[in-house]
């Protein structure tokens, strides 16, 4: 304990740089450049308003991203609740001063950007439970008063977003707190009570849905039922990618979205319209760099050496694949439509940012790999 | 504590990194989920799912292909396409428009209701689709559109195609098209297989006839369009192709000219060539525009067809139903001849009427012709003498001969405003009456009266049959038609280079596909003897309206069917036909050949309530028989020059 104390202090500039993680920076960026040129294909190939502000985002983003690497990770650990405290306000203060569009209150408004909390409190609940899971022994996890406020932690925000209304974001921002629990020794009994809790809470959350979300959820059940009606996203992004076959039907090519037959193509939707216009090598291109990318996060799991390490990088990455698969299940069809982002390829700053400030934390566990974080 | 302490984390450490193994399973489990979906969506379905994004992305509009040209027998067009200026508007290029409307109502004569229609249109449909104000503006109201269309935002002058007649004397034959109706499309497999919406078809004459080939084929406009339906640009475009143009028969100069001979009254005119069955003309009265059809009749023209006196809408050459009168004396005298049932020579008196069976039977003749033989009763018409010939042959006979010369059945094919008439006999008024046969009605029949029911069409082929010999001959209204029919022209041919050599029966049918109508040639010419005496001799009931040049010379014979029979007192009274009731007046009627040596024509004139054959009808024949003969030169020329025909 003490001699890794002494390890802290010594690392050089030099040593620092070396031990950033090359292949996930590479991967990202190389994710980051795919999606500027599927949002360019969104703008009918046209250098559109959309297109500037993502490759804007992106670049101000991934600086973000590097620059916060370098924070040491123990800074992590002693601002994991202070952080989880800011965006939670930030979340009360959507309720009561946050922007409307279409229908849902999500956005707040500071002045330089307009931000969405609910997409930093996957981020925000993740380091919170690490840090808690990593100070109480794990003999008292499985301990009743040791539950209390990791349940208190989870829900309190989840109900927030879900209040917005915004379904799928509540679900991601719990999907984290819920792997993290596991990872942490929960029983797995406990999520046993939890799921029969909820189904049997579920009728009255249902009648707590709004009109269209009870929808998507019949339509995802049976989207053949109405083509024209709600089920229409889904068949028409199924008919995107099948259209894209083995090839694609080549960039800016792709009819579906050209043609505005596609919804939402630049924000939920986009890895439709990249499908579409790539085929399946192109969707597996994109699927092979996601797993590399979590991938690379699980490595720095093993090697850093605190559990609130572990603890994050682990369930950052698995909450970070559980977006991507959520939506791509989605688009497939696989999945209800419930607005869930494509990590770095979706149109959107907030989950932009979310993400990269994930990435950073997580980088700044490899680069203090062997420093204790208390 | 601290080992405790760190004995915990390093079995925390542990624990994590055991619930990671698990997790990262459950990962691989669900990449799996997915890359086999991509393979499913993209590999294995991608060919339904391409055809079904081509099916979004394409949509068809159907054009309507140029109809074919019909012509007559000499290339002129009778039917032909001309250019028409339109106007449509598309809705949502326009910026404002009531505006556009009310700009639109000083520049054409758009009515009220026609913009009520319109805006009622437009609420229907979506916005980028154009709607059609106009299918047939004037040139002057086209120009003046164009020369305002800077400020008429949203509408689009075009040139168009429609189909145009050149005169009305061809409407019967022809016809006219008209948008396809509900039934036209029930009806027509060809026309839903085409599929364009408002497509002109053939409701009547040789349009509907022709119609499926005639309509061309369709062609169409591919365009790639958006989810909201509108056109993006277009894919392909295939004009589809102009349908088949056709040649009839009909000498459009003749028919000018029997149309015009019918001016001011209701009749029909039928000419036909008696060896091959051309038809020159067919001619009916009053004719009418059949433009007025093509973009939509109005209300009050269609009642005005309606409920004309003169109904002219029907051709009354083939739709038009008439007792045949007296010129049915001809066939009478031919099947009693040929039953043997008397000879030539039988003598009757004509006292000017007869009693049978305790009822009286007139004779048109008051006075009564005195004693006649049958060329002398062919002649001056008597009815006397068909009362007696009838009584002999019996209706049964008579009826078979009829119906052999073309009488009681449809003489066109595929015209189906064409009626097929009556022949009575036993049986038919059995089947159709249901009551027994009356002698009574045989020498009604006998002089054409009764249940007798023809059209001029059918008694200009009776004539036509009797004229070149006896021989069967199939009408027809397309040159070049009928291939396979009968060489008739060339046994002509054949018997004037070989006088003397008669041909027996059997080899004529052989060698030149000949259906002699006979059982004794002589026979005919007797018939053809006595018509001849009609029109050239002193006493003929046709005699005022002879030509007297040898070249022009004719043979025919009168008719008048009567509408309503008279009564006792009308016939005390002497009562004039001219003194009736327009509708209570006899049908004229009159059938000849001509020219009398070596015939080549046949023609058949009814007048509707004309009075009699030779006063109404017989005249107009003259004139028309004169005008063909003097074109007859430049028909056979016209046959010699394509080759085909004969």
């Amino acid at each position: 304990m003490f001699t890794s104390g002494s390890i802290q202090s010594s690392l050089s500039f030099k040593e620092k740089i070396y031990s950033i993680d090359y292949v996930l920076v590479v991967s990202i960026l190389i994710l980051g450049i795919v999606s500027m040129f599927a949002m360019y294909s969104t703008g009918r190939g046209t250098y559109d308003y959309h297109t500037q502000s993502h490759i804007l985002r992106f670049i101000i983003f991934f600086s973000f991203f590097i620059a916060i690497s370098f924070f040491q990770s123990k800074f992590w650990f002693q601002t994991a609740w202070g952080i989880y405290a800011i965006f939670f306000l930030l979340l009360l203060g959507v309720k009561y001063f946050g922007l409307t569009s279409s229908g849902s209150q999500r956005w707040i408004n500071l002045y330089v950007i307009n931000l969405q909390p609910s997409e930093l409190m996957k981020i925000g609940l993740i380091m919170f439970l690490a840090k808690y899971y990593h100070r109480i022994p794990t003999n008292d996890v499985n301990k009743m008063k040791f539950l209390f406020l990791p349940i208190i932690a989870l829900i309190a925000p989840a109900l927030l977003v879900v209040s917005q209304p915004d379904l799928g974001t509540a679900v991601l921002i719990a999907a984290g707190g819920i792997i993290v629990a596991w990872l942490a020794g929960v029983r797995i009994k406990f999520f046993a009570y939890a799921s029969i809790a909820f189904l049997s809470l579920a009728p009255i959350a249902i009648s707590f849905l709004k009109p269209y979300q009870k929808i998507r959820i019949l339509t995802f059940l049976n989207p053949d039922k109405d083509p024209l009606g709600a089920g229409y996203q889904i068949i028409q992004s199924k008919i995107a990618i099948g259209s894209g076959g083995f090839f694609g039907k080549g960039f800016l090519n792709g009819s579906q979205s050209y043609l505005d037959f596609l919804p939402e193509k630049h924000t939920d939707f986009i890895f439709t319209l990249f499908s579409e216009e790539f085929g399946f090598f192109g969707s597996i291109f994109i699927l092979l760099l996601y797993y590399v990318i979590v991938s690379r996060i699980v490595k720095i799991g093993h090697i850093t050496r605190s559990n609130f390490g572990k603890l994050y990088c682990y369930g950052f990455a698995t909450a970070f694949f559980t977006y991507v698969v959520v939506n791509m299940g989605m688009v497939l069809g696989l999945l209800p439509i419930v607005g869930a982002p494509l990590p770095i390829m979706s149109y959107g700053g907030s989950s932009m940012l979310a993400i990269m400030f994930g990435l950073g934390v997580a980088m700044s566990f490899r680069i203090y790999r062997d420093v204790p974080v208390n | 504590m601290i080992s405790s302490a760190s004995g915990s984390t390093v079995n925390k450490s542990k624990m994590i990194s055991r619930r990671m193994f698990v997790m990262s399973i459950a990962k691989a489990a669900i990449l799996v989920g997915i890359f086999g979906r991509l393979v499913s969506l993209q590999i294995n379905e991608s060919k339904k799912y391409r055809t079904l994004s081509d099916k979004n992305r394409f949509r068809e509009w159907r054009l309507a292909p140029k109809r074919g040209v019909i012509s007559d027998y000499f290339n002129k067009e009778i039917a032909s396409n001309k250019k028409v200026y339109q106007l449509h508007i598309t809705p949502e290029n326009t910026q404002d428009i009531e505006r556009l409307f009310v700009r639109l109502k000083s520049i054409l004569n758009l009515s009220n209701e026609k913009v009520l229609a319109l805006r009622r249109k437009i609420a229907k449909q979506k916005p980028w689709e154009p709607i059609i104000v106009s299918d047939n503006l004037t040139w002057s109201e086209f120009s003046r559109i164009n020369l305002f269309l800077h400020e008429l935002h949203g509408a689009e002058p075009l040139v168009s195609v429609a189909r145009v007649y050149p005169q009305n004397s061809t409407s019967h034959v022809v016809g006219y098209v008209s948008q396809a109706s509900v039934k036209d499309l029930e009806q027509k497999e060809y026309l839903r297989e085409m599929s364009v919406t408002g497509i002109s078809v053939g409701k009547t004459g040789l349009e509907s006839k022709l119609d499926k080939d005639i309509i061309g084929e369709v062609g169409f406009q591919r365009y790639e369009v958006n989810a909201y339906g509108k056109r993006i640009r277009q894919i392909k475009l295939d004009k589809g192709k102009s349908g088949k143009n056709y040649r009839t028969t009909i000498d459009l100069e003749v028919q000018d000219f029997a149309s015009k001979s019918l001016e001011n009254v209701s009749g029909s005119v039928c000419v036909m060539d008696i060896y091959n069955g051309d038809i020159v003309t067919m001619a009916s009265s009053p004719a009418y525009d059949p433009n007025a059809f093509v973009h939509g009749i109005d209300r009050k023209t269609w009642g005005k067809l309606l409920k004309h006196r003169d109904k002219p809408l029907i051709n009354k050459a083939i739709a038009g139903l008439y007792p045949p009168g007296s010129t049915i004396k001809t066939l009478v005298a031919l099947s009693s001849l040929e039953n043997d049932v008397i000879s030539p020579n039988l003598t009757v008196q004509c006292k000017g009427y007869i009693e049978f069976y305790g009822e009286k039977f007139h004779c048109w003749e008051k006075k009564g012709h005195g004693f006649m033989r049958m060329k002398d009763a062919i002649k001056r018409s008597c009815d006397i003498y068909f009362y007696e010939v009838a009584r002999r042959l019996g209706v049964d006979r008579l009826s078979e001969t009829a119906k052999k010369f073309g009488l009681g059945k449809k003489v066109l094919e595929g015209f189906k405003e064409e009626r097929p008439g009556v022949v009575p006999n036993t049986k038919w008024k059995k089947k159709y009456i249901g009551k027994n046969w009356y002698l009574g009605e045989t020498l009604h029949s006998g002089i054409g009266q009764g249940y007798f029911q023809t059209t001029p069409m059918q008694l200009c082929l009776m004539t036509a049959q009797l004229a070149n010999g006896g021989y069967e001959i199939k009408p027809r209204l397309l040159a070049g038609s009928n291939k396979e029919s009968n060489k008739l022209k060339e046994y002509i041919k054949y018997k004037n280079e070989n006088p003397d050599s008669a041909l027996p029966i059997d080899l004529l049918v052989a060698n030149f596909n000949l259906n002699p109508l006979f059982k004794n040639q002589e026979n005919i010419n007797f018939v053809k003897d006595a018509m001849f005496a009609s029109t050239n001799e002193p006493g003929g009931t046709s005699y005022r309206s002879r030509l007297k040049d040898k070249k022009f010379r004719f043979a025919g014979k009168t008719g008048s069917s009567q509408v309503k029979r008279f009564t006792i007192e009308q016939r005390k009274l002497e009562i004039k036909q001219k003194d009736l009731d327009y509708k209570d007046r006899d049908h004229a009627l009159f059938i000849a050949f001509a020219p009398y040596e070596n015939p080549k024509y046949a023609i058949s004139v009814v007048i509707e309530h004309g009075g009699s054959g030779s006063s109404a009808a017989a005249p107009i024949a003259k004139k028309i028989i004169k005008k063909v003969l003097e074109r007859d030169k430049l028909r056979e020329s016209q046959i010699s020059q394509t080759g085909k025909e004969i």
